[in-house]
């Protein structure tokens, strides 16, 4: 299996972590594409403020190491769908964060043309299947992508991203039964960032390891500590071979967190104030490979200086780029309706 | 470079809100991430979040201003190091272009309509018709498949897809579990990704569980991704009345998907019709619901022997000409129409009928043509009147031919309530040929 991003160990250094091995260029890879996310949704966030994003709007913020981690799994021919709160898995997918910004403040130039938004974007080059706003439904629509591929024959395995919200849905179970029933190459992500809005898992589900969800259909699953991107390419390394190999779906849950409210308008009251807060000092990501990094010598802070650079540029032009791109011609009003 | 902090807005609606308090001074670091201020919005309290790093050079807002204005400069930042990016204080104006003529909201039908006339045809039902039509597209292009609820092993709940399973294989032709949202959205993913399923609902009823899929998936995702996913999709069913079943199993929903852009609505009368039309279903790119009716499956019809007997979608269909007024009509009120315009004719009125077969896009040329003619207008349709298809032609007529009308246009439908089982209420509630007849006469005067 080729992964995407990682690029193989050669006698460099390498760390041991949760049974992973990575080395220096692995790591600086994560770092960067983790940063690159939340720099760009800090950016998104501020372009919000100032009102030139608008609607609804959710960050990605906390959770980088999910998307970053599954996608390091993925192969080429593998497709890709999610919830609203997307913009994470369009970066990771390789989907320029131009394309994205500009999206975000409904620009011709945005990878919709500006009629899709935040919560509806999409890149049929990159297997990028949305960006979905209706909760679940992207679980239904994923499992008809493995079904495509299964019935294409084209080795591809479908990853379908939802929360821990989505799980309590009725037709993530009718997915999972058909998926189960007819061994579909298809990868379940749940990304338990433990509040669907403002209602935690405790309050809205009868079982809280979500990862057990699956097994009245026969689903394998797992719980990944999804603030690990090493955790969560290892166990996406384990769970796409299996789907790849005809014995069908996995169940991965990844317990992980999200630092903002559910959307910009979301003062998040519900949670412990400082819970966030302790979140980010013991548990981040980002500093999470950062320390790892340092602590073994497998890079320096003069490394991550040339990528925090190098990512806040790719940020600033985004954004630039997202302002000052013209809105749609009128006369997009009446396309894409029909073919 | 100083970078300028300004009053964000915090939900879709806020234009000012209250800095209630400040949670650094000046001289203080901050990096991105950082908790800067509390805002108060028309919602909640919120926090504001560093977005650059560098230190606080000045607050311009003091703590407790009420309605500061979004986008006030409240503080600056002194960036360090590297230039710090400083953020735009306003957005740009929006690009005011001229109106360009709009490109055609419904791409002009790829087919045309072969005559009748000089074919041979064999006398098929209904039923059979929906089949050849499948088996034929299916034999046409392998990535056309039929998913649903019995249409594999059973070969149908009304035996629509006999003889498919043993043809084609399990591959192409799925039996679901009872499943309808499950399916339908696994259906609508698979021709996301290029795949082309016939979706059948063993009642139409039973769609509504799935109704989700069918608009916000699959209608609304050309236009959400800007052109770049398309879903080539058919679901078909029964719809509409049967005989006896209630409420929970008869209804007419062709007026619930006719109001959706995105979707094409067909609802076709007899045999050819049938089958010329849902092979065109199955080759457009669009996802098109496709509305049979329970009642017709039986009955029997002339069908041209041509594996290219497509017909159009969007051409309604004269099925009989005449001067004194137009019935429009779809569906099983065709033969109901049709059986009155011969009634009206002992009576020396000429009704001109007009099977809409699509119902969006709606043939309105076809319609307007003729009310140029009759001057007069009945609309029939099975369904509940209220913002119903009959309701939407007689729009269309008063928007397109006003001056051209003799008399007000009137509308045969359902009776506003849900379908009684008892015999003599279920006929009494559903539109029969004797009302048809009253309505005509109606307008006609007589």
């Amino acid at each position: 299996m080729v992964a995407k991003n990682a690029s193989p160990s050669k006698g460099k250094a390498a760390v041991v972590s949760k049974a992973n091995m990575a080395n220096r260029e692995e790591l600086l890879d994560y770092y960067r594409q983790m940063l690159l996310i939340r720099r760009f949704e800090e950016k998104a966030g501020q372009l919000y403020g100032m009102g030139l994003i608008a609607g609804f709007c959710h960050l990605y913020i906390g959770q980088e190491a999910v998307v970053v981690g599954m996608e390091a799994a993925q192969v080429d021919e593998d497709s890709v769908i999610t919830s609203y709160r997307d913009h994470g898995h369009m970066l990771a997918s390789g989907i320029p964060a131009r394309d994205i910004m500009a999206e975000l403040t409904g620009r011709a130039t945005g990878c919709s043309g500006g009629k899709g938004g935040s919560m509806h974007m999409f890149s049929k080059e990159a297997k990028f299947y949305g960006g979905h706003g209706i909760v679940g439904a992207q679980v239904a629509l994923g499992t008809g992508l493995a079904f495509a591929h299964q019935y294409e024959n084209d080795n591809g395995v479908t990853i379908a991203y939802f929360g821990d919200g989505a799980a309590n849905q009725g037709q993530v179970y009718e997915s999972f039964n058909m998926a189960s029933l007819w061994k579909l190459p298809i990868v379940y992500v749940i990304e338990n960032n433990q509040y669907a809005m403002g209602t935690s898992v405790e309050r809205a589900s009868a079982e809280i390891e979500l990862y057990k969800r699956g097994i009245s259909f026969e689903i394998p699953g797992e719980q990944v500590d999804g603030m690990d991107v090493l955790a969560v390419k290892e166990a996406a390394e384990r769970a796409i071979e299996h789907a790849r190999s005809g014995k069908g779906p996995v169940l991965l849950e990844m317990k992980t967190y999200r630092y903002r409210g559910h959307s910009m308008s979301d003062p998040a009251k519900y949670r412990p104030k400082d819970e966030p807060k302790q979140v980010r000092e013991t548990r981040d990501p980002i500093e999470h490979v950062k320390h790892l990094g340092l602590e073994h010598g497998l890079f320096s802070e003069d490394d991550l200086k040339v990528i925090d650079k190098e990512v806040k540029e790719i940020v600033a032009d985004a954004a630039e780029y997202a302002q000052t791109s013209p809105e749609p011609d009128v006369s997009e009003l009446m396309t894409d309706i029909y073919l | 470079m100083a970078i300028d902090i300004l009053m964000p807005a915090l939900s879709p609606t806020m234009e000012e809100g209250t800095l209630v308090k400040w949670l650094v001074k000046q001289g203080d670091e901050v990096k991105s991430g950082d908790v800067l201020a509390e805002i108060e919005t028309d919602k909640a309290t919120m926090e504001v979040e560093a977005v650059d790093e560098g230190v606080v050079q000045e607050i311009l807002v003091a703590e407790g201003t009420q309605g500061v204005k979004v986008n006030t400069i409240i503080a600056k930042l002194k960036g360090e190091g590297e230039e710090a990016v400083s953020a735009p204080t306003a957005a740009p104006a929006p690009v005011a272009t001229p109106a360009p003529a709009p490109k055609p909201v419904v791409a002009a039908a790829q087919v045309v309509e072969k005559s009748f006339e000089g074919m041979e045809t064999t006398k098929t039902t209904v039923r059979d018709a929906l089949r050849d039509a499948m088996a034929e597209e299916m034999r046409r292009d392998e990535k056309v498949f039929l998913i649903g609820e019995e249409v594999a092993q059973y070969q149908g709940a009304y035996k629509v897809s006999r003889g498919l399973l043993e043809e084609f294989g399990p591959k192409r032709v799925i039996d679901t579990p009872i499943t309808e949202h499950g399916f339908a959205g696994l259906a609508v993913g698979a021709a996301m990704a290029g795949l082309k399923p016939i979706v059948e609902f063993m009642t139409f009823n039973f769609a509504m569980q799935a109704i989700d899929h069918i608009i916000n998936s699959a209608a609304k995702v050309l236009y959400m991704s800007g052109g770049q996913i398309s879903t080539s999709i058919v679901f078909r069913g029964p719809n509409g009345a049967a005989a006896r079943v209630g409420a929970q199993h008869s209804q007419d929903y062709s007026s619930w998907y006719g109001n959706v852009p995105g979707l094409k609505v067909v609802a076709p009368y007899d045999a050819a019709d049938a089958k010329g039309l849902l092979k065109a279903a199955i080759r457009d790119p669009n996802p098109v619901v496709f509305l049979e009716h329970e009642m017709l499956y039986g009955h029997e019809f002339d069908v041209p022997n041509d594996d290219d007997y497509i017909i159009p979608i969007g051409k309604a269909k004269i099925r009989r000409e005449g001067t004194d007024v137009t019935i429009t009509c779809h569906a099983r009120m065709v033969g109901y129409a049709l059986k009155a315009a011969e009634e009206l004719a002992e009576i020396g009125i000429s009704a001109e009928v007009i099977d809409l077969r699509t119902i969006r896009p709606l043939d309105t040329a076809t319609i307007i043509e003729s009310i140029k003619k009759t001057n007069r207008l009945v609309s029939v349709e099975e369904g509940w009147g209220p913002m119903g298809v009959g309701a939407e032609v007689v729009s269309v007529v008063v928007d397109q031919a006003f001056d051209w009308l003799d008399a007000q246009p009137v509308r045969v439908h359902q009776k506003d309530t849900p379908l009684p089982y008892a015999a003599n209420l279920e006929q009494l509630s559903l539109p029969q040929v004797a009302d048809v007849v009253a309505a005509v006469k109606i307008v006609c005067n007589k």
